[in-house]
């Protein structure tokens, strides 16, 4: 019988993708939630390169990397699909889910950590990617493709929904509704979708969560 | 963009290009291409309209639509023309594999490459080491296998190929041995090398060498 385990953690973005995208699907799984601060050994044993969540297991088999396992989670349980299916608009989905991770993500957490002249340059960066971000979503609701929410909106979560609670808590105002007014639209409609809706971790205890880690890092200085 | 047919924006030293060069020539696939005259001095219009967000090459544009990103692009010749010479592995685990090992050397190489080449001292030091490391699990995956992919040529071959012409430049700079260090992975090099379209696609190791030199001194990097 076809086995699926999803090693994770609750306050991660990465991984809440991968639960949306197995819910979508309708497969079921059981999640393992790791303490990052004393990763299991089996863990370590299926993603030994990066030692990171989330990964999928298989049957056994070990998927990492949230990207490569949302392609893989695609092409393992056809119905429904995921991602679109017409080339270019997989192409182009591709390219927006891979900016949100390889741009956006770094960018908008490291600006709420850091100080002085490198904050600067990172409120600098995260506004040209929110400019970008902007002009995508002017006169469409979502990152599509088309009228609905897809898997690329899914891949934005971080921006959605993480950010503005990081933000609030390091006391800056990278993104606001006024100078973003297309993002803040389509944060209010995916908060609206039911399905992420039911996999966000809860705001009290995601921001108690962070805050923690601020004051962890206030403290070790 | 009113280019029909197939165009691939390039430049002749950019691995991510040649990637994609080596995909079209193994399916067969006419192309044209326009090369950037010099991608550190200028970027042409053509470029900065069909990628706006990265401005870099390469760029397929497939009947007037611009695909951008490397990885993509092979993804979506793969799935474009999907009857001729399958690139992608035909498991969706053995996909995942592939995919993870082309995102693992992606994010490394963007770093690593630069400092070994750019820089110096401790900084090239502990560079030189991580590349080393890399390249090590790449050929514990590689195993006895003549491809990444098997006894096909595939996805993952045609991803990592490309960078072999960048070997001399760091062997060069930071004073190692491929040949000693991972010797099949270098069995794996020249056994790509006998297929036409990565002789094709790869330019000479010593004019890339001499190339990096001059963009060193462009760059006024010592």
């Amino acid at each position: 019988m076809a086995e699926v385990k999803l090693f994770g953690t609750w306050f991660s973005p990465f991984s809440r993708r991968i639960e949306i995208a197995l819910k979508l699907k309708g497969v079921e799984y059981e999640f393992i939630e790791e303490d990052l601060s004393n990763k299991s050994p089996l863990l370590l044993k299926y993603n030994p390169v990066h030692k990171k969540i989330p990964v999928l297991l298989h049957n056994g088999k070990p998927i990492c990397e949230s990207f490569v396992i949302l392609e893989y989670i695609d092409e393992t349980w056809e119905c429904p699909s995921i991602w679109p299916r017409d080339p270019y608009e997989r192409a182009t989905a591709r390219f927006w889910a891979k900016f949100f991770d390889e741009k956006c993500v770094p960018a908008m957490w490291k600006v709420c950590w850091s100080k002085g002249e490198e904050q600067e340059k990172l409120k600098e960066e995260c506004t040209q990617l929110l400019k970008i971000l902007e002009s995508v979503l002017s006169g469409n609701k979502f990152f599509g493709p088309g009228e609905n929410i897809g898997m690329v909106d899914v891949t934005g979560n971080f921006v959605a929904y993480w950010f503005g609670i990081l933000q609030e808590l390091a006391g800056l105002h990278v993104f606001t509704k006024e100078k973003f007014p297309n993002v803040g639209e389509w944060i209010d409609e995916f908060h609206n979708c039911s399905i992420i809706k039911e996999n966000l971790p809860p705001k009290d205890k995601l921001t108690a969560h962070l805050q923690a880690r601020f004051q962890a890092v206030a403290a070790s200085k | 963009m009113e280019e029909e047919g197939v165009v691939l924006l390039e430049f002749w030293s950019s691995p991510y290009v040649m990637r994609v060069k080596i995909a079209l020539e193994e399916k067969g696939i006419q192309f044209l291409y326009k090369e950037e005259e010099n991608i550190f001095l200028g970027k042409s219009p053509l470029l900065l309209e069909a990628n706006p967000i990265y401005k870099k090459v390469p760029v397929l544009i497939h009947n007037g639509k611009p695909i951008c990103e490397s990885h993509n692009i092979l993804e979506y010749i793969d799935q474009v023309w999907k009857d001729k010479f399958p690139i992608l592995p035909h498991h969706p685990y053995e996909r995942a594999r592939s995919r993870f090992w082309i995102d693992f050397f992606d994010k490394m190489i963007y770093d690593i490459g630069r400092r070994m080449w750019a820089s110096k001292g401790e900084d090239q030091e502990d560079a030189k080491q991580e590349f080393l490391k890399s390249l090590k699990l790449l050929e514990e995956e590689l195993g006895d296998k003549p491809y990444f992919g098997g006894g096909q040529f595939g996805l993952l071959d045609i991803a990592l190929i490309p960078f072999s012409c960048r070997f001399y430049t760091y062997e060069t700079f930071c004073k190692f041995n491929l040949e000693k260090i991972c010797p099949n992975l270098m069995k794996w090099v020249n056994k790509c090398n006998e297929r036409e379209s990565v002789s094709k696609a790869l330019p000479n190791p010593y004019k890339v060498y001499d190339f990096g030199l001059e963009v060193k001194k462009m760059l006024g990097i010592e």
